[in-house]
């Protein structure tokens, strides 16, 4: 079963940015126990585009789609046999990164 | 048999076998919504068949494997239409759990599965009531004032969630389960206290159902979990406070506390199966295991309820316990109910101190303002106590209570 695990940072109150080697230390890990799919940290939303084809003509709007205090600041892929394993690992996630996960089921 | 005969054992085998059933069924299929349908089907034969019949000599056999035709009835036509079904199965381990008591049970599966922390708290207590307790929707959507089709909604969403996360069904491992045991005490205390102060105003005050349901669900647990020092806490509470149900509510429909209540009326059966179960657990406490919130609030309520009389309460020893209890459970409600047992013993005037200093937290709470009159009544601080009464009666929702303290605010000086 595979979960996309988002990592969710707070504008008005976000986590420390000294986390990169603990997060190092536990993608290793979670590489070493079999967990480990896909990884990778976002950059700002201010970098982002969304385009609109569903009308005449694509439309392309600068920033993210949605605009909130919370955005995705990063993710992962997990590869975990169900939810309380995922949950488990993104218990200690939420410690690593100084940072809200949520964990969602892929189809 | 008569028709009666059959009735009753339809609605003993019911209380009895209805989690027992669905519960395998839900191991052996990997689906709660299989394992559900397939169990009300079992139950609906049974109406039907057993007054024709005769009461099969082992009902739980007989409906376990009725239900169990029923459920290959319906996988074998879904199959037909598509083999989807078998990908989204429910995983579980068929190794037995930890030995955690006397009995591997496949409906502690389901319990754990049912107030899994990822569901929220009002889907949890749904689904434990529909899957568990055997409570119809209609009746859960009765017990808890939401619309029917809400509630089927909020089943339908919890079980489907189960389903897309996988939620496992198994007994969480010896590590987690202290946490994950306090989250099914929780939903079963909520039931509870929905029984026992129901809120809404056209309700009956007390829901013996709700409480009655609990009792039984906890009695489950307890059976399932016999060492558990919190299960038999939260029984040993519920049973002394389910004891004074018939003495909490006057004739005229007015909540009546503790104090006032005729001890009389009280239930000696449950009293006495209550002090058992806390002494059984401060036995435990004096090899010292260190007693939890639930084992703590029994102790209070065994001391109530070892009084004969309201003026023989031994209140220093209410008050140690609630000492205790602050120490474990910081929240501002504990404290409030700390500052009744500190009145007895060191007067109105210092518990009206400690009870203002709970006010940034509790000033939308109506028990806080009922303890606040009460305490300025006993000072002759009548104005005062006035208006707090006016507060709690503007944000009480039992209808019991209401009644309760509009008198008291009318029989002020």
């Amino acid at each position: 079963m595979r979960y996309l695990v988002s990592v969710i940072d707070d504008k008005s109150n976000p986590g420390s940015t000294d986390r990169q080697p603990a997060i190092s230390a536990f993608n290793e890990r979670l590489i070493a126990e079999g967990y480990w799919v896909f990884a990778g940290g976002l950059a700002d939303t201010d970098a982002a585009t969304v385009v609109d084809n569903r009308g005449e003509q694509a439309v392309f709007t600068d920033g993210p789609f949605v605009e909130s205090k919370e955005y995705l600041a990063g993710v992962w892929v997990w590869e975990a046999p169900d939810l309380d394993v995922a949950l488990k690992l993104a218990t200690e996630a939420s410690k690593i990164c100084d940072r809200k996960i949520e964990v969602r089921p892929f189809l | 048999m008569n028709e009666v005969d059959v009735r009753e054992a339809v609605t003993r085998a019911h209380h009895e076998e209805w989690a027992r059933v669905v519960a395998a069924l839900t191991r052996r299929f990997g689906d709660l919504d299989v394992a559900e349908e397939a169990a009300a089907e079992a139950f609906a034969t049974a109406v039907e068949r057993w007054p024709a019949d005769g009461v099969p000599a082992n009902p739980g056999a007989w409906l376990t494997t009725t239900a169990n035709h029923k459920a290959i009835d319906r996988l074998r036509r879904e199959n037909k239409r598509d083999d989807k079904h078998k990908e989204a199965r429910l995983v579980h381990d068929d190794d037995p759990p930890e030995p955690l008591g006397a009995i591997d049970d496949d409906r502690l599966r389901l319990i754990f599965t049912c107030c899994h922390p990822a569901l929220a708290m009002d889907a949890r207590l749904a689904l434990t009531l529909r899957m568990v307790g055997g409570l119809t929707v209609p009746e859960i959507a009765r017990a808890f004032l939401v619309a029917e089709s809400a509630m089927g909604q909020r089943i339908t969403r919890a079980k489907a969630k189960i389903k897309t996360a996988r939620i496992p069904y198994r007994v969480p491992s010896a590590e987690d389960l202290p946490a994950r045991v306090t989250g099914v005490l929780a939903v079963l205390y909520l039931v509870f206290n929905e029984g026992y102060l129901a809120t809404g105003p056209d309700t009956d005050p007390l829901r013996h159902d709700l409480t009655a349901e609990a009792i039984r669900l906890t009695r489950l647990i307890r059976a399932l979990l016999p060492d558990d020092g919190e299960v038999a806490g939260l029984l040993a509470l519920m049973l002394l406070i389910e004891a004074r149900r018939a003495a909490r509510v006057s004739a005229s429909g007015e909540l009546v506390p503790l104090a006032d209540q005729d001890r009389g009326t009280w239930d000696t059966a449950l009293i006495a199966e209550g002090h058992r179960l806390v002494r059984e657990r401060l036995a435990a406490a004096a090899a010292g295991v260190a007693p939890g919130r639930y084992q703590i609030l029994a102790a209070i309520n065994a001391v109530h309820t070892s009084a004969r009389d309201v003026r023989d309460t031994d209140w220093s020893q209410v008050l140690a316990l609630y000492d205790q209890l602050v120490r474990l459970d910081p929240s501002p409600l504990i404290a409030l109910n700390r500052a009744i047992a500190v009145a007895e013993l060191d007067g109105p005037d210092v518990a009206l101190a400690a009870v203002n200093r709970l006010e940034d937290r509790l000033a939308g709470y109506h028990a806080y303002h009922a303890t606040r009159a009460d305490l300025l009544r006993r000072l002759g601080r009548g104005q005062e106590s006035r208006a707090a009464y006016d507060k709690a009666i503007e944000l009480a929702g039992n209808t019991a209570e209401t009644a309760y303290l509009t008198r008291r605010r009318t029989q002020l000086p």
